[in-house]
C-alpha cells in the first residue's frame, strides 16, 4: 500500500496516550513443500491407543470394583451377609449351567418385550395424534402429566385386583412404565423437528402418514431413541420389582422370583447371582442393542456426536 | 410433453407497433397482501404486491429486512395464503406446497441428515415425482454432477461444508425440474468467497437449462449478479418500489449505476448523502 503511514497522531484515552500502529515493511513468503517437514502425522503409542478406548477404561473400573468386593468379603468372612465375588459368580455359573437361571431370565424377558412393544406402539399412536391435532396434543400432555409421576409399582395392587396373579398383570404394569416416558420423548422429538425440515417435507407433497414415517420419525430419531432407552430402563426395573412383589403366587416366575426364592432359603450367593444377572442384562441391552442402533443411525447421520 | 408456454415466453418479439409482446406469465402475483401472526400482533408483511414472472426468468425479490420478501416467496411456495389478492402458477391458484415449486432454503439443515447426498436428491424424485429407481438414480447423478459433487455422492450431509450442502439442495431442487425454483437467501449464510463462487455456478447452471428462478436476497450486489429482473420492495409493510432490468456485471459502470439507483430507491436521500461523502 502506498499510504500505509497513518496521518493522524496519538489519541488520548483515560489520560493515556495511544499512538497509531507502527509502520512495518510488507512480507511475502512461499510455504515450503510439506514433504520436507518430516512426518506430519505420527502414530499414537500402544498405551495411548489402549487407554484411549472407552471400553478398556470402563472394564478396568469393573475389575477394580470386583477386586474391592472380593477383598472386603474375604476380610469380613461371612457368606450369609456378604458372599465373595467368587462365590457369587460360582452360584451364577452353576445356575446358568443347569439352565434354571436362563429359564427364569427368559420368562422375564418375554414379558418385558411384550409390555415394551405394546407400550411403544401406544406411545407412537398418541404422539402422532398429538402432532397433527391440537386435541391430541392436549390429551397426550394431560395424560403424561398425570401418569408420568405415578410409579408403575404403585399400580401392582390394582393390577392384581383387575387381572389376577398372572402375566397379564405384569404386562399391564410394564405398559404403564414404558408408555409415558416414550410418549413424552417421542412427542418432544416430533415437536422439535426444525421448521425448515417440515417445510422440505411439505414441499414434496407427501400424505400425512408418509410424512410421519419418512420425515418426522427419522428427524426426531435422537429423541425417540432416548425415549426408548429410558422406557427400557424403567420397564426392566419395574418388572424385577413387580416380580418380587407378586411373583410368589404366579405360575412361572422370573428373575425377581428367583431372587425372592433364594432370599427365602437364605442362599445369599444366589441372591447376588440374580442381581448380577439383572445387571448383566441391563448392560447388554444398553451397550449392545442401543449402542449398535446409535452407531448405525444418529452417529452415522451426525445427529449426535 | 407439450408446453403451452414455451413458444410464447422464450423469445418475446417486438410487435409491429414497437412494443414488446409478452406471453402469459408463469407465476402471477396479483395484489397480494400477506399477514403473519406473532403472539400479540398481526403483522402485515406485504401490502398489495403485484408482479409477473416469466419462463426462464431469474426474478429477484430484493429489499431490506422487514420488507416481506421471504414471506412473499413462502406464499409462492404455498406455505401461506394471501389475505387479499392471489398467486397463480400457470394460471392455477396456489393453495398448498407442491413439488412443482421446489424450495431452496437459507438454512444448512434443509438436507435430510439420515440420507446421503445421492439419497437426498433421489428422495423427492421417488416420492413426489414417482420415478422408478433407475430413472431417479440417473437423474440424481446427472444433477449432482452438474453441481460438481460427484465425489461426495455417498457422503452424509454433516460431513459437507456449508457451500456443498447448499449445492446439494440446489441439485435436489433442479433435479425435480420444477416449474419454478424458489431460493430464499440460499447463499446468505456462506462466507463471501464461497458466495461469489456459488453465484457464478448458479448462473452457469441457468445457462445450461434456462430454469425459472425466484431468488430472495437483501444484497443489492447479489441481486444484480443473479437476476435478470429485480423487484425492489420497500419495508414495513413490503410494497413494490420498482421492477428493474439487471445489467451484466461485466459492465462495471452500468452495474455501479444500477446499484446506486437501487440504493437510492431503497434508502432515498440518506444513501445519496452517504455515497457523496
Amino acid at each position: 500500500m502506498a499510504d500505509a503511514t497513518p496521518k493522524s497522531g496519538s489519541v488520548t484515552l483515560s489520560g493515556k496516550s495511544i499512538p497509531p500502529p507502527p509502520f512495518r515493511d510488507e512480507v511475502e513468503l512461499h510455504p515450503i513443500d510439506a514433504s520436507k517437514l518430516g512426518e506430519i502425522q505420527q502414530q499414537l503409542t500402544f498405551v495411548e491407543k489402549i487407554w484411549g478406548n472407552e471400553g478398556v477404561r470402563k472394564t478396568t473400573i469393573v475389575i477394580m470394583l470386583l477386586l474391592v468386593w472380593q477383598f472386603y468379603a474375604m476380610w469380613k468372612n461371612d457368606t450369609l451377609t456378604v458372599p465373595s465375588a467368587v462365590e457369587a459368580h460360582r452360584a451364577l455359573w452353576n445356575d446358568i449351567k443347569t439352565g434354571e437361571l436362563l429359564t427364569y431370565t427368559w420368562y422375564s424377558l418375554k414379558l418385558l418385550l411384550m409390555g415394551y412393544a405394546i407400550g411403544v406402539a401406544i406411545a407412537g399412536v398418541l404422539s402422532i395424534a398429538a402432532t397433527f391435532t391440537r386435541i391430541g396434543r392436549d390429551i397426550l400432555e394431560t395424560l403424561t402429566a398425570m401418569f408420568s409421576p405415578l410409579p408403575a409399582i404403585a399400580l401392582v395392587p390394582l393390577a392384581m385386583i383387575w387381572f389376577g396373579l398372572g402375566a397379564t398383570s405384569l404386562v399391564f404394569v410394564l405398559v404403564h412404565s414404558v408408555l409415558w416416558p416414550v410418549a413424552l420423548n417421542m412427542h418432544g422429538g416430533f415437536r422439535s423437528v426444525s421448521p425448515t425440515l417440515r417445510m422440505v417435507g411439505a414441499n414434496y407433497g407427501m400424505n400425512p402418514l408418509s410424512y410421519v414415517i419418512r420425515i418426522l420419525f427419522p428427524a426426531a430419531f435422537p429423541s425417540v431413541l432416548t425415549g426408548l432407552k429410558i422406557g427400557w430402563a424403567f420397564a426392566w426395573r419395574t418388572l424385577i420389582a413387580a416380580e418380587l412383589v407378586f411373583g410368589v403366587a404366579s405360575g412361572g416366575g422370573g428373575l425377581g422370583w428367583y431372587i425372592y426364592q433364594a432370599k427365602n432359603s437364605l442362599d445369599t450367593p444366589t441372591v447376588f447371582a440374580g442381581l448380577l444377572m439383572v445387571i448383566v442384562i441391563g448392560l447388554a441391552v444398553e451397550n449392545l442393542v442401543f449402542r449398535t442402533i446409535e452407531v448405525m443411525t444418529i452417529r452415522k447421520w451426525g445427529m449426535q456426536v | 410433453m407439450a408446453n403451452p408456454y414455451a413458444a410464447e415466453t422464450v423469445n418475446p418479439e417486438p410487435s409491429p407497433d414497437g412494443k414488446v409482446k409478452l406471453g402469459a406469465p408463469l407465476v402471477q402475483v396479483d395484489g397480494v397482501t400477506l399477514e403473519y401472526k406473532t403472539t400479540n400482533h398481526r403483522v402485515t408483511a406485504t401490502y398489495r404486491v403485484s408482479f409477473d414472472v416469466h419462463r426462464a426468468d431469474r426474478f429477484v425479490l430484493l429489499g431490506p429486512s422487514g420488507c416481506g420478501k421471504s414471506t412473499l416467496l413462502k406464499a409462492v411456495g404455498g406455505y401461506m395464503s394471501p389475505i387479499e389478492g392471489k398467486i397463480t402458477l400457470k394460471g392455477k391458484t396456489i393453495t398448498r406446497p407442491g413439488p412443482d415449486r421446489m424450495m431452496v432454503f437459507q438454512e444448512f439443515d434443509q438436507l435430510l441428515p439420515w440420507k446421503t447426498v445421492l439419497q437426498n436428491v433421489m428422495f423427492p424424485l421417488r416420492v413426489a415425482k414417482g420415478l422408478s429407481k433407475s430413472d431417479a438414480l440417473a437423474k440424481a447423478e446427472a444433477y449432482i454432477n452438474k453441481v460438481k459433487l460427484t465425489k461426495f455422492i455417498h457422503s452424509y450431509p454433516h460431513t459437507l461444508s456449508g457451500g456443498m450442502k447448499q449445492r446439494v439442495a440446489i441439485a435436489r431442487g433442479m433435479a425435480m425440474e420444477p416449474d419454478v425454483l424458489l431460493m430464499d437467501e440460499p447463499f446468505a449464510a456462506l462466507d463471501a468467497l464461497t458466495r461469489r463462487k456459488m453465484q457464478e455456478e448458479l448462473l452457469q447452471l441457468w445457462e445450461d437449462t434456462h430454469f425459472t428462478l425466484m431468488f430472495v436476497t437483501h444484497s443489492i450486489e447479489e441481486a444484480i449478479i443473479v437476476g435478470n429482473r429485480i423487484l425492489v420492495l420497500s419495508p414495513h409493510p413490503g410494497q413494490v418500489r420498482a421492477e428493474l432490468n439487471s445489467v451484466p456485471v461485466s459492465d462495471a459502470v452500468a452495474a455501479k449505476n444500477l446499484a446506486d439507483r437501487i440504493s437510492g430507491l431503497l434508502f432515498g436521500e440518506e444513501s445519496r448523502r452517504i455515497s457523496h461523502g
